[in-house]
């Protein structure tokens, strides 16, 4: 290496520190400067693509890691002790032993971390040296480099199935369509597919890394995985935007593409994988910060009793008339002043009680939440079979929060519903058609059903059999009759430009999506295999297929019924998913023939409703084949292939609500823009009527729409409304310019997208709507009811409109038919009406004939409503009013306002708040709330990413909270309490002793058996304790979710909970000194005899605490107490055994063994130790039979056999009125035979004026309403 | 089967009871009805115990003498003040026979051997015999590590220094005669102190040499029992008790044994003269001295505490389970659900 001056270094340094920090970069190939050294690189100034996570280096470990170690307080206390104790004046220990405790916590801690580093560098390693392909000029072709050799600049070329090393800029695509697909499971979890493009117009002719002349100006490296703004400048200043379509992002795996090259813009730690990679988050959990609060009442109580010691010592030495022998003067034979000797005693006495404030307790905190954690991980309840993953841990310190959640915010689609869409019905032009799953089967067949049924004997069999033998929906079939009716005479009448509306309404359908179609082959096998390997129910319905239905079905629910693996988890959920999965197997049989090849598509769309329309136009013939960024070919029923030109796809927005597609239709040359959106953002767009023709009737399809629209959402369903709009073609040219421009800019590009997108969207015709139905998750009903009976308010905040909210309230049961209801929803919230509620609401619950009976108030409110009782004035009174309600309901809330309220919530009660959801939207709450849980669903991992748990079913919440959560609240909140208890016991016979020894800090056990004491023999008995107590079982948990109440609030960990166990600590300390002491008054017993029986007696006060303390005794519990006794007597006697000189003063020679031959020792430790625990335990049998607490009650149900226990609590449950879970009613559609149509409308006409009707307490809703309007 | 391919899947969580706490448990539930039978056992236990140290402790004879001399009539009041040698005697009378064998204790009252830094100053090492340690002693022992001329002072420190130095014969009245009453001093110490913790260089005044006896000691360590050389230097037993700290400010240390001639089985009844060389200060610490004569039983030596904590405890007990039984009939437990 060349030298080079230092100035030259540093100028290097600040225009590398410039060239990084700078808004824009300007980056250019490498390949020109190939084999320059360093200097004349080009891009020499961003960061290379090796990566470091570790935080220590090999020489810096150390002073790196103390570093870090002595960020926590606790650690400098007890440093500083030490450090004290070496000064002569004050010690009161030898100084290198007194270095002892501290410096084996932090070896501990250092290890540990040291270990962690380790594993990181190991990743780190092999990761740089994965092996890639770079251009080299030299060689003029792709050569092996590895990962950490990339460079900014440089040409990747990554094939199929590889993972992607940097962050590049697609320039090349083996793909005839300039695609390339990737996944991105690595760093976001979707398993979808998703399309990058190549970016346009650099290449005239074929892709040459060489000749690539052009400048790339991108911005600077952000964390946005959804965002990429850059443009590439070619020579001629012709300026190419690119966007994060054109960015293969580092981590995502090639799929379905043979090879794609790409330019490296950003690398190594400048990617934006490695910019979202922030590592497990670190949360403060209630319980700590209570817990930093008594540490801080234990520091006052040290100063306390180290000044009552300063004090003593000085009344001590005034009372000597003269000079003592026993009084030792400095090496110079100079006696201080007692003033001046009792200052100094009173550091002597701060070193000596030190360990008041529990030194290991952080250390045994961590250990224990490590130990929680893997239990709660390896919890098989709360895995899921599906999707193969259990519950993640992501931040590692807040288990116990869980067991004192009292609010909890859900959001609804995907965590309390599937969010795995089924299409239900639609409205076409103003016509209703039902679209039922499993509509008709033949009755033969449902009498072999009946037969299965009986002999597999389960209701579940039989739905999972359903599922799996009809598979595909069946279509309405007076829907297909007006497809065929209309296809003819679109065939007819081709050319003209008056298309079917119901043809167009499914062409756009097909059309108007982000779906990717493929096909299932090589590269995707791996999902196909596995599913089939995992269920053997696929291969069956592949026999079936092939083999024709009946004989088939017939047998196989023989063989289903026999099967053991049909339990009840295996419900349709199952079905479904495979189902969606492996869609060949379940092609619509209607069009058997035509779609051979149509078989092997599968669509994946990145949101689960596109994909259930793309299947629903399948199903009535409009076949999907195939998506490029240009181009869309759809098959009609007829089976013609049309192929239509993309001209534009205006994706989803959270503000527009809506995407649309511009396409050319092939046939009638009109440029068309299909539109598909809520419908409230659709509505008002809509323009002129659709055709002439249509003329009378076209002012009822909207109306009619509407209405059909507001059916759906009291059903449940989620509706979307279809529309259309014929653009001439030079409004379209021009747009389409603007268009581009606008995806250009560098400055404000998306606002000007959106403006664009606006532009275009408007005086839309109405094609149709579609009503989506998503399921409840299994047990959601069921873990609701559990929570609210837990004491827990739950409230659901969802985008959805009010009705489906409602009625989705319903079905999970969050809202109850005798519920006093309240509704706001005028927008209009004034403190007259939160007040005339209040009052109201208190009267309601003060009423005497409600006295008997839970508050059963819910509340169900809108968006903008909610923004009104946010603001500051009526904020406190809504939150009043909130905490009177059970459940409360907040529908067409933003993200921001999810996370607005769990933040009002819980700063405004001071209450622990649990966010769960599993979107996008949701992580702005789940971030705000203490406890945030992901589930990880079918919208790809962001919440999960942003949580501190991650489930993959809502009904593992039960689960989590109410038993997981108890524990780890009962555990942790009882092992701290006896963390403070032992070292308060322990210290103070210390402390009682030197009121017979002039206060000078002597201590009667030996130095290294004190640290011993504290380190080994105590330590983990309260480790385990914190693991594995159990104090009421899963089931009595799960049954009698009251208990969990018990943590809520303050809990078991409170003042009164602390301050009596360190009352009983200064009782167990003076029983275990003083019953020695007066036994051994005026004897020749010596100093370290006495303090034999002392510690002995200590030992067994404080393991026994613990055994009273202990809920349930397993080997684990047995082996720990009783290993902790021997290591005791075996460490002590062998210490005492070797240790001749060691040590002074105490050299503690053959101490024990003396002790151990004389009677009265074992004496005086059965005395202390029975006189010491005889009040707690007494306190306990009293209290347990006098007062029994609802923990003890269940521990109680625990000791009953299982079916008592469960007859028990049945009976208890039905007196406290608990009805039985209502059955979903969504699950189980109204299914009219095609022979007899029902009408559809009829069954929602009682529902229809529900606003009015459920209410309890329409006298304020009315007088509201009244306020409103006038 | 199927079920174990599933089981195959890399995620799935073990189904042992271990990993999902399950495994087999004792409940116990803290409620009267177990408790009643145990508190009484115990009761019934401790009560026993009790009266057993009770009765044993009544039985141990105690005979105390007060030597202080602060009260003018007392015939030690002379030596109180007296920086010369002086010797003391006083009278006693045994009633009865004081059944052997007899321990000869010394006390004092108001003495803080167990102070810190009292107790830190020695040198372990040097009392082992490690012969380093005699010219250059630990500076555990400053001041007291060397004289003004700065010789090194064998043994170093203040415990050894502030050695207990008066020393005790008893005589017998038998007949108007004074009989010697023989003590033995050997055995007082515990045997690991004179067998491994202290032993002496082997020659004694060559390896003294070139060091200085304590201040306050009247003789150099090898001169403390000349008569007999395994009861000198370090291993001289009164030294050995000495240098056992003792634990509170109010103690007995172990002077003699009376376990030879006619006084093995004990001192018969009559009167006895007990001559004190007095020698030790302790008006600077307010603190008394005395002679206590007593026999040992199993459970050392006399001490009502134990017995009495015993029973009352037991009776407690006692108590405890008829309050609980009175519980129990009062709320019918909820066990019976």
């Amino acid at each position: 290496m060349t030298w080079r001056s230092p100035l030259a270094l540093v100028r290097d340094a600040l225009q590398g520190q410039r060239a990084r920090e700078r808004e824009l970069r300007s980056l250019v190939s490498n390949l020109p400067y190939e084999g320059l050294e360093k200097g004349k690189q080009p891009n020499r100034f961003f960061l290379s693509n090796a990566i470091k996570t570790t935080k220590y280096s090999l020489l810096l470990f150390l002073p790196m890691n103390l570093y870090e170690q002595f960020h926590r307080l606790a650690n400098l206390y007890f440093v500083g002790l030490a450090i004290l104790n070496f000064i002569p004046v004050v010690n009161a220990f030898q100084p290198e032993v007194a270095l002892i405790p501290i410096c084996v916590i932090m070896l501990l801690t250092a290890l540990k971390d040291g270990w962690e580093d380790f594993r990181r560098y190991q990743s780190d390693r092999k990761v740089n040296n994965t092996p890639c392909f770079v251009y080299s000029r030299r060689e003029k072709q792709y050569v092996e480099r590895r990962w950490k050799d990339v460079r900014v600049g440089d040409f990747v070329q990554v094939v199929s199935n590889e993972i992607v090393p940097a962050d590049l800029l697609l320039l090349y695509s083996s793909d005839p369509n300039g695609v390339c697909h990737i996944e991105t499971a690595n760093l976001d979890g979707e398993t979808n597919l998703k399309q990058r493009i190549v970016v346009s117009g650099l290449w005239n002719l074929g892709f040459e890394p060489e000749s690539f002349n052009s400048t790339v100006v991108c911005e600077r490296p952000n964390s946005n995985l959804n965002h990429f703004k850059c443009f590439v400048e070619k020579p001629d200043k012709d300026k190419v935007g690119a966007s994060i379509e054109s960015l293969l992002l580092r981590g995502c795996t090639v799929r379905n593409t043979n090879h794609a090259v790409g330019f490296v813009v950003y690398a190594g730690h400048e990617t934006k994988a490695m910019l979202n990679n922030n590592g497990s988050r670190y949360k403060r959990s209630k319980l700590e910060q209570k817990l930093n609060v008594d540490v801080f009442f234990c520091l006052i109580l040290l100063f306390a009793m180290c000044l009552i010691g300063a004090f003593g010592h000085y009344l001590w030495l005034e009372s000597l008339p003269g000079v003592p022998s026993f009084l030792v003067p400095d090496s110079n034979g100079h006696l201080d002043v007692p003033s001046l000797e009792s200052f100094y005693m009173f550091f002597t006495m701060i070193i000596l009680l030190q360990i008041l404030i529990p030194i290991s307790l952080y250390v045994s905190i961590e250990l224990v939440k490590v130990g929680q954690i893997f239990f709660i991980t390896n919890d098989i309840d709360l895995y899921d079979e599906e999707t193969d993953s259990r519950v993640q841990c992501r931040a590692l310190n807040i288990t116990e929060d869980l067991g004192q959640i009292e609010y909890v915010f859900s959001d609804k689609t995907g965590t309390l519903t599937e969010n795995k869409m089924v299409f239900r019905r639609c409205s076409v032009m103003g016509t209703e058609y039902p679209h039922k799953e499993n509509g008709h089967q033949p009755a033969r067949r449902t009498t072999a059903w009946q037969k299965a049924q009986k002999q597999g004997g389960s209701e579940c069999t039989q739905r999972c059999g359903l599922q799996q033998s009809t598979g595909m929906k069946t279509t309405h079939q007076k829907l297909l009759q007006q497809i065929s009716r209309a296809e003819s005479s679109g065939g007819r009448r081709d050319g003209n430009r008056s298309f079917d509306p119901h043809l167009d309404f499914f062409l756009a359908l097909a059309i108007c999506n982000t779906v990717v179609v493929s096909a299932e082959n090589a590269h995707r096998q791996r999902v196909s295999l596995l599913q089939l390997t995992r269920n053997p129910l696929e291969t069956f319905s592949s026999l079936v297929k092939k083999a024709g239905a009946f004989f088939q079905s017939n047998k196989r629910n023989r063989t289903l019924s026999e099967d053991p693996v049909i339990d009840s988890a295996k419900t349709e959920d199952e079905a479904d998913a495979n189902r969606l999965r492996t869609c060949s197997l379940h092609a619509p049989s209607q069009n058997g023939s035509t779609i051979v090849e149509a078989e092997e598509l599968c669509y994946e769309a990145e949101s689960p409703d596109e994909a259930a329309l793309v299947y629903a136009a399948r199903a009535y013939g409009f076949i999907l084949l195939a998506r490029t960024p240009d181009s869309v070919t759809v098959r009609l029923p007829s089976g013609e292939d049309l192929v239509f030109e993309v001209l534009d796809t205006l994706t989803f927005d959270s503000n527009r609500k809506r995407m649309s597609v511009l396409v050319r239709h092939p046939v009638t040359k009109d440029y068309v823009l299909y539109t598909k959106g809520a419908d409230y953002s659709i509505m008002e767009l809509l323009g002129t009527p659709y055709a002439e023709n249509f003329s009378g009737t076209e002012k009822n399809i909207a109306a009619d729409t509407q209405y059909h629209l507001d059916c759906y959402a009291k059903e449940g369903l989620r509706t979307l409304c279809i529309t259309k709009k014929v653009v001439s073609e030079s409004t379209c040219q021009s747009w389409l310019g603007e268009r581009k421009r606008a995806q250009a800019a560098m400055e404000c590009r998306e606002e000007l997208i959106t403006q664009t997108a606006v532009q275009l969207e408007t005086n839309l015709t109405l094609l149709g709507a579609t009503g989506i139905e998503d399921r409840l998750q299994e047990k959601v009903p069921d873990t609701i009811v559990a929570l609210r009976e837990a004491g827990i308010h739950v409230w659901v905040l969802t985008g959805d409109k009010p009705e489906t909210a409602v009625n989705i309230g319903y079905a999970c049961r969050l809202l109850e038919e005798e519920d006093l209801k309240l509704l706001f929803f005028f927008q209009v919230t004034c403190t007259a009406i939160l007040d005339c509620t209040l009052e109201e609401v208190r009267r309601y619950r003060d009423d005497p004939r409600n006295a008997g009976t839970t508050q059963n108030i819910s509340l169900v409110i809108d968006g903008d409503t909610l923004d009104m009782a946010k603001s500051p004035d009526l904020q406190e009174r809504f939150v009043e009013l909130t905490k009177h309600c059970r459940s409360v309901l907040c529908c067409r809330v933003t993200p921001l306002q999810k996370s607005a309220v769990v933040k009002l919530v819980r700063e405004k009660l001071k209450v622990m708040t649990l966010a769960v959801g599993d979107g996008a939207n949701d992580v702005n709450m789940i971030q705000a709330a203490d406890v945030g849980i992901g589930i990880s669903g079918q919208e790809g991992m962001q919440a999960v990413m942003a949580s501190d748990f991650a489930i993959s079913r809502f009904k593992h919440l039960k689960k989590l909270v109410l038993v997981h959560g108890h524990w780890c609240y009962t555990r942790l909140a009882n092992m701290i309490i006896y963390f403070f208890y032992k070292n308060v016991a322990y210290v103070n016979l210390l402390f009682w002793y030197q009121f017979f020894c002039g206060f000078t800090a002597t201590t009667m056990i030996d130095y290294w058996l004190m640290i011993f004491f504290n380190l080994f023999f105590t330590s983990t008995p309260p480790i385990m304790f914190g693991i594995f107590d159990k104090d009421v079982s899963v089931e009595v948990l799960q049954g009698v979710p009251e208990l969990y109440r018990t943590g809520q609030g303050k809990g078991e960990y409170n003042f009164l909970t602390f301050w009596i166990s360190i009352l009983d600590a200064f009782y167990q300390s003076l029983v275990c000194f003083f019953i020695p002491y007066l036994a051994y008054q005026d004897s020749d017993v010596d100093l370290f005899t006495f303090g034999t029986p002392l510690n002995t007696a200590a030992l067994f006060t404080i393991l026994l605490h613990l055994g009273i303390e202990i809920k349930s005794w397993t080997l684990v519990h047995w082996i720990i107490m009783l290993g902790s006794v021997a290591l005791y007597f075996i460490v002590t006697l062998a210490y005492t055994a070797t240790c001749v000189t060691c040590n002074p003063p105490s050299n503690p020679y053959w101490i024990l063994q003396n002790q151990m031959a004389d009677p009265m020792f074992y004496l005086i430790v059965t005395l202390c130790t029975v006189v010491a625990l005889l009040p707690r335990y007494t306190f306990h049998v009293l209290k347990n039979s006098v007062a029994p607490s609802p923990l003890l009650q269940g521990r109680q149900l625990d000791r009953m056999d299982p079916s008592t226990r469960d007859q028990w609590i049945k009976e208890w449950r039905g007196f406290r009125g608990g009805a039985p879970a209502k059955r979903y009613e969504l699950s189980d559609p109204p299914s009219p035979t095609l022979e007899t149509p029902v009408d559809f409308f009829p069954e929602f006409l009682p529902d229809s004026n529900f606003m009015g009707d459920d209410l309890s307490l329409n006298v304020i809703t009315e007088s509201r309403q009244r306020a409103v309007h006038t | 089967m199927v079920k174990e391919e599933q089981e195959e899947s890399s995620n799935r969580p073990d189904n042992t009871a271990f990993t999902q706490q399950r495994l087999p448990a004792w409940q116990p539930i803290l409620s009267a009805s177990i408790v009643i039978p145990m508190f009484l056992l115990i009761g019934a236990a401790f009560i026993g115990v009790g009266v057993a140290l009770f009765i044993t402790s009544r039985d141990i004879q105690l005979q105390e003498l007060d030597y202080t001399g602060d009260d003018s009539e007392h015939p030690c009041f002379k030596c109180r003040t007296n920086t010369e040698k002086c010797t003391c005697s006083m009278t006693f009378s045994i009633p009865t026979l004081f059944k052997g064998p007899v321990f000869f204790y010394y006390g004092l009252t108001n003495y803080f051997q167990n102070q810190r830094k009292y107790g830190a100053s020695k040198d372990d090492n040097q009392l082992y015999g490690d012969l380093d340690y005699f010219t250059n002693p630990s500076t555990d022992c400053d001041p007291y590590t060397r004289d003004s001329k700065n010789m090194p002072i064998v043994p170093c420190g203040a415990l050894a220094n502030s050695m207990f130095n008066d020393s005790f014969s008893l005589s017998h009245t038998v007949n108007g005669v004074q009989k010697i009453v023989p003590l033995d001093g050997k055995g007082i110490a515990w045997w690991t102190d004179y067998n491994i913790k202290y032993r002496n260089p082997t020659l004694n005044s060559v390896f003294f040499s070139g060091t200085k006896k304590p201040t306050n000691w009247p003789k150099p360590i090898y001169e403390l029992d000349t008569t007999d050389v395994y009861n000198n230097g370090f291993i001289n037993q009164d030294f050995l008790v000495w240098m056992r700290r003792a634990a509170l400010p109010d103690f007995r240390k172990l002077y003699r044994r009376i376990t030879h001639d006619d006084y093995a089985d004990g001192l018969p009844a009559g009167n006895y003269t007990l001559t004190i060389a007095y020698n030790y200060p302790v008006h600077s610490f307010n603190g008394k001295k005395k002679v206590v004569l007593s026999n040992v039983s199993w459970m050392g030596g006399k001490n009502d505490f134990l017995g009495i904590a015993y029973i009352v405890v037991g009776s407690m007990c006692v108590v405890m389970s008829v309050v609980m039984l009175i519980v129990y009939a009062r709320f019918k437990f909820a066990e019976d659900v």
